[in-house]
């Protein structure tokens, strides 16, 4: 354990390659996309002189290494370019919409675990019985109801039918002035300024999304729960644990569940690198300002700095990512650390 | 401690400018409006309106280099020009803009001579900081227009204002436009969203050497005379506009306070209308349109666009289009009907089954063409390839009525053994491929040109290498009369000869298949006075709660 920070930088390190190569296949690749971006964005009824003009004033009529050199120096002072069609530097859009979407996805993997854990705990303890089947059908609805279709039917019953759930319009109403900034995460944000009415104002919002995506990350977390338990609970010190007597109870939560929890927790890193990609449908439908939909706009315009942006976001998000998770490991399983390697 | 944070922020100096500078003017909105405490006593108030868009607002300054079509709308409501058009009421009882009449805004009054036009401003105009209108501002801004290139160039171009040492400030409220010729497109021109006059003192102060014009300032913050001002912008979600009480350009607005929102869910834009938790939803589907019209429950205006004609284009390039029966063929086995019911839920106007004989000059016109097979199979047997060819048919991606409309003439071609495939192209390809290379064989389109005169569609569409040419279509006779009617007044004698043979030409060489003329379709829930504008985006300006 004492080596862990050591380790954790050791691990920063290695991720270094990987976001040196996140950065080149990007640049690569957003040039080899189809659609010119100087024709898209000299707009209607532009002529040759205005493109040329545009693909000047954008810089794309420079040879692609010196437009590499030149990203390559923005990115090393921090300067992740301005994207053309939001009209707003890469990094401010993205440090608004990053939060709106973490936000989102986090809430709604709560709210799924939450559920999901339980049932699949429940489910492996009585197969056969109606839990089992309840998870069975809930995971089968989870995943063969698309988001979309998830989230407008919720709008169409709750808010259209209904009236209970607020104006599907993204985080806020128009009531209410966005609390004031530490984490950008207006739950959070709200709490810390005490303004409990906005808070109140933007879960009102984020309810129906978070069940739409959560619905659709429901199904992995609970078919794992469940085979992991029942692997764990057929196991020999399930068995011994028995054996010696010990209550049902300490059996199936103290060792049984323990040990199930590590698959668990690398379904649930899956789930999250997933879902925040399948937040782009959600986030269309209600409205939400996150970062799926500011990439998939970028990418429909050949806007190249955010597309570039997003995925080295994304990159750096999924190093950190997979750091947390290994430090869970060994929060959760002593046997694995660091050291060992 | 404190003061290692105080370094500490003077030394992310400049993070915390940029910063700043991107959350100035939304910061003083804020400021200046409470929200959470003012609206809720207000929202259902009878000065405030919501509009919900699909697009979104990418720039507060049209004049930028990638400012989009829905950002027009800033420039629309916030700022003036020196003129505008007047207002008339439709057949159907709706409000639109009226082309032929040309009305003040900025100046009252103005003079037409031969080899210029002097405009007098109005003594009341005032920007909102409360200096007068100049028209230094008037040259200032025009000639930002005129330099900065790409679309805003174009367009004033359009309007033969091009050089900067056309425009003069003679004195404080007497501006003065050299002409390079006299044209009829010239005033309509000004009228347009390009020309808007800004507060050329205030840009200047934020003006830098590299950024003479001031873009970056007025890319996120409006400063101008207009109706409303922005008091606040959340970039991909929210605009709000508050009213100007001492506008001089027009009459007050009806509504103190507009929020334009982005909802990119058509469905979602809707529901919001139907619950009337929206008092407009501008620019709806033709699908929703024809729905909610029926329904009877909101609103809808569906406006025929002026000058914009959704057709099917035949390029020269491709061998078996110079054909003349071949594309006479084409003409004859489209199914009309058929695609304005799938593809426009009958919204907008029928372009074919017209008069043969050309007795007007109103254009956009029908076509006198019709879905006959019988005759399209005597085209086909007349020409060079009786037994038929194969084309790929292309479409955008983006652009939602092609699919169907595509689909069904595919169905019909085949019919008379011209074999298609559908080539889907990408949104971001779509203009390239289309426009600038002009490199599909078969294809759709549909330019609208802001200008409403018939030689102004044909300048674009018909010329020679003219980008919205997707056809490559090439006719000496075409530019001789293009060129000859573009400047000249519709009044002129001369005149509505010139177009009718241009009419003539067009609808025997064909480069071009008109279907329809597509609708915008906006929907109003206790709101009136709506009003359709050629530029397409809400004019807010008229709205009042009902």
């Amino acid at each position: 354990m004492a080596g862990r920070p050591k380790t954790i930088l050791s691990r920063i390190a290695q991720a270094l390659p990987v976001v040196v190569g996140v950065v080149i296949v990007t640049f690569l690749l957003t040039r080899a996309l189809p659609g010119d971006p100087a024709v898209y964005f000299a707009g209607p009824s532009a002529d040759q002189n205005s493109i040329a003009e545009v693909r000047a004033a954008l810089g794309l009529d420079k040879p692609l290494p010196e437009q590499f050199i030149l990203y390559v120096g923005q990115l090393l002072h921090g300067d992740l370019g301005q994207s053309i069609s939001t009209g707003q530097p890469v990094a401010v859009e993205l440090a608004r919409r990053l939060p709106a979407s973490l936000e989102l996805t986090l809430l709604a993997l709560l709210l799924s675990c939450s559920v999901a854990v339980p049932l699949g705990v429940l489910a492996a303890t009585r197969p056969g019985s109606w839990v089992d089947h309840l998870c069975r059908v809930l995971v089968t609805a989870g995943v063969s109801l698309p988001t979309f279709f998830t989230g407008l039917a919720l709008i169409y019953l709750f808010y259209y039918l209904l009236g209970l759930a607020p104006t599907p319009i993204g985080r806020l109403d128009f009531l209410y002035l966005e609390p004031e900034r530490v984490t950008g995460f207006f739950l959070i944000d709200a709490a810390l300024a005490g303004d409990w009415e906005t808070w109140l104002g933007a879960l009102r919002q984020i309810i129906l999304p978070a069940i739409t995506l959560g619905l659709f990350t429901l199904a992995p977390i609970s078919r794992i729960t469940r085979a992991s338990m029942l692997q764990a609970l057929s196991s020999d010190y399930v068995r011994t644990a028995r054996a010696a007597g010990l209550t049902g109870r300490t059996v199936v939560y103290r060792y049984a569940f323990q040990n199930a929890l590590l698959p668990v927790l690398t379904t649930l890193g899956m789930v999250f690198s997933f879902s925040l990609g399948a937040n782009v449908l959600v986030e269309k439908v209600f409205a939400w300002p996150g970062i799926g939909s500011y990439a998939v706009d970028a990418l429909v315009v050949s806007d190249y700095a955010a597309v570039q942006g997003f995925v080295l976001a994304m990159a750096l998000l999924f190093v950190a990512l997979n750091l947390a998770i290994d430090i869970a490991y060994t929060l959760v399983d002593p046997r694995i650390g660091f050291e060992k390697r | 401690m404190t003061q290692g944070t105080r370094r500490g922020d003077a030394g992310s100096g400049t993070t915390r400018r940029g910063f700043l500078g991107m959350t100035g003017a939304a910061a003083a909105g804020a400021g200046l409006l409470p929200f959470l405490k003012v609206l809720p006593v207000q929202a259902g108030a009878s000065d405030t309106a919501v509009v919900v868009i699909g697009g979104t607002i990418n720039s507060l300054d049209l004049h930028r280099t990638g400012t989009n079509r829905p950002s027009y709308e800033v420039a629309v409501n916030c700022y003036d020009r020196l003129v505008s058009f007047g207002t008339k009421t439709l057949p159907d009882g709706s409000l639109s803009y009226d082309y032929s009449q040309i009305v003040p805004e900025l100046a009252e009054s103005w003079d037409i001579a031969e080899d210029s036009i002097t405009f007098h401003l109005k003594p009341a105009a005032r920007f909102w900081d409360g200096t007068p209108v100049t028209a230094e501002d008037v040259r200032w801004s025009f000639e930002r227009a005129v330099t900065v290139g790409g679309f805003p160039t174009v367009q004033m171009k359009a309007g033969l204002l091009e050089k900067p040492e056309q425009f003069e400030a003679v004195d404080e409220k007497t501006f003065k436009l050299h002409l390079l010729r006299p044209s009829k497109l010239t005033l309509p021109d000004l009228a347009v969203p390009v020309p808007f006059v800004i507060n050329s003192k205030l840009a200047k102060a934020h003006a830098t050497a590299k950024d003479p014009w001031a873009m970056d300032y007025l890319h996120k913050t409006t400063a101008g005379s207009g109706a409303f001002k922005v008091v606040r912008w959340d970039p991909g979600q929210q605009l709000v506009y508050e009213r100007n009480d001492d506008w001089a350009g027009g009459p007050l607005p009806g509504l103190k306070r507009v929020i334009i929102r982005e909802v990119p869910n058509p469905s979602n834009r809707r529901a919001l209308l139907e619950r009337g938790d929206v008092q407009v939803s501008f620019g709806m589907p033709d699908k929703d349109a024809q729905e909610l019209a029926r329904s009877g429950k909101v609103q809808v205006s569906s406006t025929p666009i002026e000058n914009c004609i959704n057709c099917v284009g035949l390029n020269y390039k491709f061998e078996p289009f110079r054909d003349s029966n071949v594309r006479k063929a084409v003409a004859c086995a489209i199914p009309y009907q058929a695609i304005f019911e799938t593809a426009a839920y009958g919204q907008g106007t029928p372009m074919w089954g017209g008069k043969p004989e050309i007795d007007s000059i109103a254009w956009p016109r029908p076509f006198p063409y019709d879905t006959d097979l019988d005759k399209a199979k005597e085209h086909m047997a007349k020409s060079g390839f009786a037994s038929g060819f194969e084309v790929p048919f292309s479409i955008s991606l983006g652009i939602d009525w092609m699919e169907p409309t595509a689909l069904l003439i595919q169905e019909s071609l085949a019919k008379i053994g011209i074999k298609t495939t559908i080539d889907k192209i990408p949104g971001a390809n779509w203009r390239t491929a289309s426009l600038v290379e002009k490199r599909l064989p078969l294809h759709l389109e549909n330019f609208g040109g802001w200008l409403n005169y018939p030689c102004y569609y044909f300048y674009w569409t018909y010329e020679k290498g003219h980008l919205f040419n997707s056809s490559n279509y090439d006719n000496p006779e075409i530019e001789t009369l293009v060129g000859e009617t573009l400047d000249m007044q519709t009044s002129n004698p001369a005149y509505a000869p010139k177009i009718k043979r241009l009419f003539e030409i067009a609808i025997d060489d064909l480069p071009r298949i008109p279907l329809w003329q597509p609708a915008l379709n906006v929907g109003t829930n206790g709101v009136s006075g709506y009003e359709y504008w050629f530029h397409r985006v809400p004019d807010v300006r008229g709205l009042k709660r009902s």
